[in-house]
This record gives C-alpha cells, structure tokens and sequence, in this order.
C-alpha cells in the first residue's frame, strides 16, 4: 500500500470510524451507510479522487443487518490510486444517500443498484427504473429472486407453479 | 394524461422543460428501431422546431441478466456469457474476466500467454474501431468508408477463426492463460494484416479527414471539457479527445503492456472530429503494439500449470492418474475461490472496461459485476447533445461509439 493511500484510508478511519480491510492487495473501507455522501465529498474535494469508477452492490441474503453492501470504487487520475469503499444497508426498506451531487456518473450507476436491488438513493434527481421495464416487479438480483427456470408445469401443479413464477404484472 | 409506452408525462416531469406541457415544444420518440442508434437505444427528445432541448436515453432493451445468470455457473463456464456482452470486444471481455479469476485466486500466466493475449486485444481493439469508423461515417452519410472498414474486419475475424475456431464469440482466452497455442499459420496472418493495414488507414483518411462534408458535420459539434468529462465518468477516445490522457494501458499496466512502446494519442477540442482522430491514431498506435509483441513473442507454454485451477492438457489424461482427477474435478465441480472481492479492469476500445468479482468460498462466482464503458459514456449524451440539432444528435451518438450489448449486459 502507499504512503498517500494509508494516510486518507488512516484520515477516513478517523473521521467515519471506517474499518479497514485488505484482499488481494485491493484496500476497502466499510463506511456507515449514512455518511456517504460526506465520504465522498471528502474523497473527492480533499484527496484528490476525481473519477468514480463502478457503482454496484452485494446481496449477502439470508443475512438481514447488514443485508447489503453498496461497493463503490474511487480513481484518482493524477495520482494513479484506487479506493475501494463499502456501505453496509440492512435488509429492511434499504436506503443511503446519493453521492449523484459529487460524481455526476453516479446518476445511472445509482439507478442501475436501485433496479436490480430495491436500495433506495435518498436526493437521487432521477430515480427511476433503469434496465427493467418501468412496471416491472421485484428486484432480480437480489439472491432470493429466483433465476426464472421454466419449471415443466403438469396439470396437478399448473396454478402453483404459474404463482411463483416471476412475471411482470398485468 | 399523454402516455408514452408504459411512461406517463408525470414520470418524466424532472426531466422535461416547462414548455413540454403547455405543447410549445413537441416530444419525438426515436429508435429503438432507428438505424443510426447503433442497436437497440431509445431517445425521448424534446424539440424546439429542429433543436434539440432535452434528451432522455432509454436503455434496458438488450437487458439479458449475464450477471445475475453469471452466479449460477463455475467459474470457467460463466466465461462464455462474457463475450455476449461487448459484442465488439469479446476478446476484450474475456481478458478482463479472466484478470480478474486470476486476480481472485492468485494464478500466474506465462509470458507467451500474455504476449498472446496481447495481440488479440489489440486486433480486437483495431476491429472494433473499424466498425465504429464505418458506422459512424455513414451516420454523417459518408457511404463508402463502410464497405472499406468491413473489408479489413474480415481479415481480423479471419485471425480470430483461424486461432479459436470462432470468428467472434472466442472465448479463446481462459482463466490461467489461453486455450491453446496459435497456429503455425497465426504468425503470417498477422504480418500480413499489419503490412496491409496502415495503407488502408491513410485511404479511410484521404476519404474523410479533409473532406469538407465530414468537417462541417463533425467540428465543433458535441463539446465536453476535459474536467466535465472526468466528472461524468468518461472513458477512453471520448474522454481523451477532451485532454485527459486517461488509458489504463499506461496508468496501471496489465498483461505486460508496460514493455511495449506506444503512444496514447490526445486532443483537446473535445468534438466529434477530435475523437474521430483519436480512434484514427488509436489503430496505428495498435499496430505498432501488435508489431512490437510479434517480434520477442517468447517461446514455452501457454497455460498456468496449476492444474488445480487449470486443466491439464489432453496428451497428459492417457498417461498420469492426477491429470485425470483434475480433469474430473474441474469439469464437473470446478474450483473453488476464496471469500473476498477483486476489481480488475482493462482499457477496451471504448474505454475502462472493469470486473467485479466477489468469491464465497466456493466454485460458483458469489457476485460479478461488469463496469461498462458505455453505459458511462452515453450517459453524457443528454449533456452533449443539448441545443444542437437532431442531424447533428445523430453524428454524436456516432461519435461516442456506444454498443448496446455492453450498456445492457
């Protein structure tokens, strides 16, 4: 790791009581979910991290608090860093606030966690569907979202089977 | 209320001028069908007479779950979904993909492999923009650049047949190095392609670079500052058009590209004729990659031999009992990866193309995620094409070279 990397990982530690951890040489940060937004001001206007790379998230279902991790990834361009953060959501009406006012990419990237995972971007100035259909039911990648199998219907289990099939509504 | 499709007036209120309502300014549906929205894309735009006031993509259509259907398979069979993906760069795909397997279980390639890798990508990459010169010329009404571009693509898919039996859905690169070592006949093939191509390069530009058609529908058309372009996550030609010389080949070099001597082209107008340049500059700098790694293309093997994560050769099933349990082993359970998550990325021909990739301990990607080029980049078209004219919205979508099947995954 380098010195500049551990010394704003050290700064967010601080300020965010933010854990560290470190995978395959890859350093990311668990930020609580409601200071966010005030992370990535503080990455942006004060580190330096001017472009937001991806902004995803992870289903760790059956688990309920934390169900989620928001993982977003910060490059900056001069001084040739990566910094990974994540934020854990729990499981029940899941939301945090958009970091759109600060990485104007966040925008879709936020949209598209929104569609396939129901965490909900508070200040989001666009918060629609993205990918799916606008009508469409339920988020599909969240892991109890079933991967839609044909499951062969026989007469006997015909209504049954049509009743947990996912589909959009009428 | 109107309805447009499933969308009501009232849903897109945020995003429409206050003169939408009152019916001053008209609201035109263009594409999914329109043939210069390069696939699948939809535009809602709002029009003052020919001026285009407001812009709102609509994107979804090409929307085929590969993440979430990614989950569901080992990690060598979900490789197979990533081609499908950037129907343009599956080379490039498959690279990022397996960096990032790799990344993830800590395996080694050997240098052939990575030289092999390489040129691929490079071809790939020449492909790529060959296609995107031949379409966007013809958005701009340039007809013949297109017969010329797609004379040469062929020559490429002919390599890439002639190397993995696949003229584009390859899947030739593996987790561990490549499926197995070119042919005898790869290394004239490509000479042969690099010897004919930078003529046919200066053709394509004696049609277009000068030609006053091309100019007065390109300059000054579609412009973005280099630090707005950072800020809406801009990557590849269309951001280094702008200045930025952002190109993850020299920023963090991957796959041994930090040997190779090249230029990452930029420009500082930021229109549609700067990152027309840039494409152009961008193949020749390709050919000299492709040059540099054909001549000390090493000798020695093209496969990890980690024969936990990478199956051992044919010739070696017949004769070791290990070689065959490991076989067995991968093709029917696969390997396992730790817990944990990786970020690998790669510079595809339309910019960062990065993979997140998280393990759970077993032989199944946990959670994969692909960072897409373009769903950034044409994000920024509302920006780009506000106050120009819907001709000149046609020249930009061009310009930004966006393919459906990587926004949509």
């Amino acid at each position: 790791m380098s010195e500049a990397l551990q010394s704003y990982q050290q700064r967010l530690a601080q300020a965010f009581q933010a854990e560290t951890s470190e995978f395959a040489g890859e350093i990311s940060l668990i930020v609580p979910a409601p200071k966010i937004l005030e992370a990535a001001r503080m990455i942006h206007d004060e580190f330096g991290f001017d472009f937001l790379a991806y902004v995803t998230a992870v289903d760790y279902w059956p688990e309920e608090n934390p169900r989620f991790h928001v993982v977003y990834a910060f490059r900056s361009l001069s001084q040739k860093l990566i910094l990974h953060l994540r934020a854990p959501v729990p499981g029940i009406s899941p939301s945090l606030p958009s970091i759109e006012p600060v990485y104007r990419n966040a925008n879709w990237q936020e949209r598209e966690v929104f569609d396939m995972f129901g965490i909900k971007f508070e200040g989001h100035s666009d918060p629609r569907r993205i990918l799916m259909p606008a009508d469409w039911q339920g988020h599909p990648q969240r892991k109890d979202y079933p991967l839609g199998y044909e499951e062969p219907q026989y007469s006997f289990n015909f209504d049954e089977i049509k009743a947990r099939k996912p589909a959009p509504k009428e | 209320m109107t309805q447009i499709q499933e969308v009501s007036l009232d849903e897109i209120r945020h995003l429409v001028s206050e003169r939408a309502l009152t019916g001053d300014t008209m609201l035109l549906n263009m594409g999914p069908q329109h043939p210069s929205t390069h696939g699948v894309l939809r535009l809602l735009l709002e029009l003052d007479g020919e001026t285009v006031v407001n812009c709102i993509p609509d994107i979804g259509f090409l929307h085929t779950g590969i993440e979430k259907n990614m989950e569901s398979k080992t990690y060598q069979k979900a490789e197979v979904m990533t081609d499908r993906m950037d129907y343009m760069n599956t080379v490039g795909n498959n690279f990022t993909y397996c960096l990032a397997v790799e990344k993830l279980v800590g395996l080694d390639v050997p240098a052939r492999a990575q030289a092999i890798r390489v040129i691929l990508a490079e071809l790939t990459r020449i492909q790529s923009h060959l296609v995107w010169l031949g379409t966007a010329a013809l958005d701009v009404a340039a007809m013949s650049v297109f017969l010329y571009c797609f004379r040469e693509r062929e020559q490429i898919l002919d390599i890439m047949e002639l190397v993995s039996g696949q003229r584009m859905m390859t899947t030739y690169i593996r987790p561990g190095g490549v499926w197995r070592d070119v042919p005898v006949e790869f290394e004239a093939a490509v000479r042969d392609f690099i010897k004919i191509i930078p003529k046919r390069i200066d053709e394509y530009e004696a049609m277009l670079t000068k030609n006053p058609l091309f100019l007065d529908r390109c300059l000054g058309i579609g412009v973005i500052s280099g630090e707005e372009a950072i800020n809406w996550g801009l990557t590849g030609a269309t951001l280094r058009a702008s200045g930025p010389d952002y190109d993850l080949r020299k920023y963090a070099p991957y796959s041994g590209y930090e040997q190779y001597d090249f230029e990452v082209p930029t420009h500082t107008d930021g229109d549609v004729y700067a990152r027309y340049l840039i494409r152009i500059e961008e193949m020749r700098q390709s050919i000299r990659i492709i040059e540099q790694a054909m001549a000390k293309i090493p000798l020695g093997p093209v496969r990890s031999n980690n024969y936990k994560f990478v199956p051992p050769p044919r010739s070696e099933i017949g004769t070791s009992m290990e070689a065959l349990i490991h076989h067995f082993k991968l093709w029917t359970e696969g390997f396992s990866a730790p817990k944990g998550s990786v970020y690998a990325a790669t510079e595809s021909p339309r910019g960062e193309l990065g993979c997140f990739l998280e393990g759970d301990g077993g032989p199944k990607p946990y959670r994969v995620h692909f960072r897409a080029p373009s769903f950034d980049n044409l994000q920024v078209l509302p920006r780009l094409s506000k106050g120009h004219f819907v001709a000149d919205l046609v020249a930009i979508i061009g310009s930004i070279d966006i393919v459906l099947g990587d926004i949509d995954r």
